[in-house]
């Protein structure tokens, strides 16, 4: 028998396979193509205090081995979140975890007051996303913002609190030590970079934002980059993300240092990635007569 | 339910330079497609180009399982589809779409199509035209070298008008004129629009002065095509709503008196 399960920041999954934020609703519409119930965890579309309108179209176009998105964190809020998705959500045998936006630190906290009432196992604060201007979601750039609204967050959250960090910081080593230094429990690393696209016949951006975060397999060298250097530089676990299609993708995070992972991208391509990205971690700890998942965590043998 | 496949292309067939039509084998999709509902497609097993392609289903026989589609070659990814050949697998998700044309209660309609919108209008027709209602088609092209499937869609329509923008083939001008002055003369219960932008938008504007149910297919650049990025969003009015409502899921058929393009 091998072992799949890993106790991530007190969230014990299955498998460490996760699906990312915004790839993945709220779970209904991918249950016509796979079994919520083999997901290490589901992570749920960036929910905030209010509904969000999010963005004018296009908010999606295609790039090199990937896509920009400027969605616009459209969403229906937290409250309808717990009235709808979360009960619907809460029938399968999976961990939930919600991921919380917000535009300003008092809004985090808000959000996060309702989160700790909620029957779900973690939150993950989305520090980073490009594409609202306002506010604080810059706040994920310094190790100071990081840890005055990881902080804030934890003082009313008791649940697993796993921070979401930007990679468009010059050292995301020292942003990651702002979020454990204020008791977070976890790091998630990556969320999209920050790009633009360029329609050369019209002269103008291809998305109506301009810029948009870029995701996909072409960003996968630098999230395993960042996640070996995360992973090195704090002590709490770290989810890694970016680029993530199949097994061999996962395997090369956790080599790096994370001890779970999030199909993100990867879904749109394929909605059944996650369950072969199980099997394909499987396959490969069979090839490698591997026990226990564990043991691959940050097994990299750098040169 | 959609389902992801890997189907048979059992046939194919060029119907002009760039314009290809293929029938799949997927007793499944077939079953359940309805008109107006569309199919996610990728045209590689590698991750370049990266996303699937969104491709209306045109006609489906169910009796045989099989549903044709038909895509032009617009850039790489068509391009690589159009390089598939027969007795190969093609990697299909669908069929897709809540949002399909409902035609409950109408017993005499308009169908008006575009260029290559007129695709996911076939079935519609089809169907319509099977259960003993009356169909009026209204087809427009650039001009005769535009023209595809005049036959197809003849068969499938009780009163068939094929127009072009420069007269060169067919009736002379916009194929929506033909359809203001006939339903002028003898009103529809309901108009089914797929095609160019500036057509939907005045198929639109004709129904709301009108007063006739409009049903449109609208495109909008997808990430997923199975709801769950939020990419293709298209702005929804009514009196309690304010919001964006997604092509792909919601859509890609809405009301014309509710959406806003
Ligand atoms: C619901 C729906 C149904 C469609 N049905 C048909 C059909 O039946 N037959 C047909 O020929 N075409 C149809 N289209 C358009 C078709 O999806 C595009 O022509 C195709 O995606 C172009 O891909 P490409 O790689 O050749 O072009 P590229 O320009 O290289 O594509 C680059 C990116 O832009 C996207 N894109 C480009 N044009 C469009 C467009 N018009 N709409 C949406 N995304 C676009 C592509 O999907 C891809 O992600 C439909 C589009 C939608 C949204
Ligand atoms: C369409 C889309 C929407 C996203 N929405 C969110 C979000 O709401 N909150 C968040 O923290 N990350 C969001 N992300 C980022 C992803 O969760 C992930 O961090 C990023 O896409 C990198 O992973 P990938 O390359 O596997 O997609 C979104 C990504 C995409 C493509």
């Amino acid at each position: 028998m091998i072992n799949t399960e890993v106790d991530f920041a007190g969230i014990k999954m299955k498998n460490p396979v996760t699906v990312a934020s915004g790839t993945f609703g709220y779970g209904r519409e991918f249950s016509e193509f796979i079994d919520l119930n083999k997901l290490g965890a589901i992570i749920t579309k960036g929910t905030f205090l209010k509904p969000k309108l999010g963005n004018k179209p296009a908010r999606v176009c295609e790039t090199a081995a990937g896509m920009l998105n400027s969605i616009g964190l459209q969403n229906p809020g937290i409250e309808y979140f717990r009235d709808n998705d979360l009960p619907w959500l809460r029938q399968f045998d999976t961990k939930i975890i919600l991921n919380v936006g917000a535009s300003c630190l008092e809004e985090y906290v808000e959000v996060c007051k309702i989160a700790n009432t909620l029957d779900i196992d973690g939150v993950e604060l989305n520090l980073s996303c490009p594409n609202v201007k306002a506010g604080c979601m810059a706040c994920g750039t310094s190790y100071e913002g990081v840890k005055d609204v990881t902080a804030a967050v934890r003082k009313v959250l008791d649940k697993p609190l796993i921070v979401k960090l930007t990679p468009n910081v010059t050292d995301i080593a020292m942003i990651a030590r702002g979020a454990e230094d204020a008791g977070a429990d976890a790091i998630s690393a990556i969320n999209t970079l920050l790009a633009m696209k360029i329609d050369i016949e019209k002269r103008r951006p291809v998305l109506a934002n301009n810029t948009g975060g870029l995701s996909g397999p072409a960003i996968k060298p630098v999230a395993v980059r960042m996640v070996y250097q995360i992973a090195n530089a704090v002590k709490i676990p770290v989810m890694g993300l970016g680029g993530i299609m199949n097994g061999d993708d996962a395997i090369e995070f956790m080599l790096a240092g994370a001890k779970a992972i999030s199909i993100g991208a990867g879904n749109f391509i394929d909605p059944t990635a996650s369950i072969k990205t199980i099997e394909g971690i499987e396959n490969y700890m069979q090839r490698h007569n591997i026990n226990d998942i564990n043991s691959i965590v940050g097994a990299v043998q750098m040169n | 339910m959609a389902i992801v496949e890997k189907v048979e292309l059992v046939k194919k067939e060029q119907i002009k330079s760039d314009i290809y039509k293929y029938s799949v084998k997927s007793d499944k999709m077939a079953n359940q497609a309805k008109p107006g509902q569309f199919l996610e497609i990728r045209v590689t097993d590698s991750i370049e180009p990266f996303l699937r392609r969104p491709i209306s289903i045109h006609n489906v026989k169910k009796d045989e399982g099989i549903i044709e589609f038909i895509f032009q070659v617009k850039g790489k990814g068509t391009e690589l589809l159009s390089e598939r050949k027969e007795g190969e697998l093609i990697d299909i998700i669908g069929p897709l779409g809540e949002g399909t044309f409902n035609t409950n209660g109408y017993e005499k309609i308009a169908i008006i199509g575009g260029g290559i919108g007129i695709f996911p209008l076939y079935e519609l027709a089809k169907q319509v035209k099977e259960s003993g209602k009356t169909v009026n088609m209204y087809l427009g092209f650039r001009n005769k070298d535009f023209v595809i499937l005049e036959n197809e869609y003849k068969e499938v329509a009780n009163n068939f008008t094929l127009a072009t923008d420069d007269g060169s083939y067919g009736e002379n001008g916009f194929a929506i004129n033909f359809l203001k002055d006939d339903i002028s003369k003898n009103p529809v219960d309901c108009i089914y629009a797929c095609g160019p932008l500036p057509m939907l938008k005045a198929v639109q504007a004709l129904a709301k002065e009108k007063n006739i149910p409009c049903q449109l297919s609208l495109e909008e650049r997808m990430g997923c095509g199975m709801g769950v990025c939020i990419g293709c969003a298209v702005k929804y009015k009514t009196e309690t709503e304010d919001t964006f409502k997604r092509v792909c899921r919601e859509g890609p058929v809405f009301d014309a008196n509710i959406v806003e393009i």
